[in-house]
């Protein structure tokens, strides 16, 4: 029998990865990669959560941050485009035009 | 599902998912994301979440990441040759996602969760049938907020990545010169 910890652990392990990436690459899709990674160790939670509770909440939520994920992927990598088109890289440490 | 099951896909995810951390290749990054969306999935599955599950392959690992993989050959990236970044951000970092992971675990252990445990579900759990009970009935207004959400998200890529009308007239004119030129 699985027990709840240990997914709950499995998904604070992928979270804290999803973290780590987002904290230690530079490259923008990398990082948009890490927040992926990091969505979907929160949908594990749900889902483990959801499914020891017995009800349909979970997955229903679930269901929402996927969709909130494509959209968020689809303007994130608009975004991305458009500053590779005028500034002809994908590093986050050379966008520094917002810095005081 | 059985431990062994359990412990193989949470193996396999986590090396998947320190994988698109380490990778300096993106492509090489997105196949690891994609092993790691699909052992979740799996995880899912086992868990009577049926339908979520194959959602989280078609949608997430098939269409999300194909736009995240035409995105890497569209900006056309290279290899990633030396390290970057400084140091100092990876250090801290590192100490910040160690003390974050010891917390979640801690929060994670079942003595915190107040959660009365079932391991039987009702016949039906899962499937799509209970899932559009949800989401028509409980969700609805929240279901209907996100078909919006994803309008304006379509919208917006198309607005942010097309180049603007000038550019564009620009380079037409440029265009016709050259064609001038050579006729």
């Amino acid at each position: 029998m699985v027990q709840l910890s240990w997914l709950m652990g499995l998904s604070a392990a992928i979270f804290a990865i999803g973290v780590a990436g987002f904290l230690i690459r530079r490259n923008i899709l990398v990082m948009f990669m890490s927040i992926e990674l990091m969505l979907n160790a929160v949908n594990l939670a749900f889902i483990s959560l959801g499914s020891r509770l017995g009800t349909m909440d979970g997955q229903a939520i679930v269901f929402f941050v996927m969709t909130v994920a494509a959209a968020e992927a689809a303007v994130g990598l608009a975004v991305i485009i458009s500053i590779f088109r005028n500034r002809e890289t994908v590093h986050a440490d050379d966008l520094t035009l917002l810095r005081w | 599902m059985s431990p062994v099951l359990f412990w193989f896909l949470a193996t396999l995810s986590i090396v998947a998912a320190l994988g698109v951390v380490v990778q300096r290749n993106p492509v090489h990054c997105l196949l690891a994301l994609v092993l790691t969306l699909i052992s979740i999935a799996v995880l899912f599955i086992g868990q009577d979440a049926v339908v979520v599950g194959f959602l989280q392959v078609i949608v997430y690992a098939g269409a999300i990441m194909v736009l995240f993989l035409f995105v890497i050959w569209l900006l056309n990236l290279r290899v990633e040759t030396a390290s970057t970044g400084r140091l100092a951000i990876k250090f801290l970092g590192a100490i910040g996602v160690a003390a974050l992971l010891a917390e979640l675990e801690s929060f994670a252990m079942p003595a915190r969760l107040q959660v009365k445990f079932s391991t039987t579900h009702a016949a039906g759990y899962g499937s799509i049938e209970a899932l559009s009970q949800a989401l028509f009935s409980q969700y609805l207004i929240a279901f209907e907020v996100t078909s919006v959400l994803l309008l304006v998200a379509v919208v917006g890529a198309v607005a942010l990545a097309r180049r603007s009308t000038a550019v564009e007239v620009q380079e037409r004119a440029e265009q016709l010169a050259r064609a001038e030129k050579a006729a």
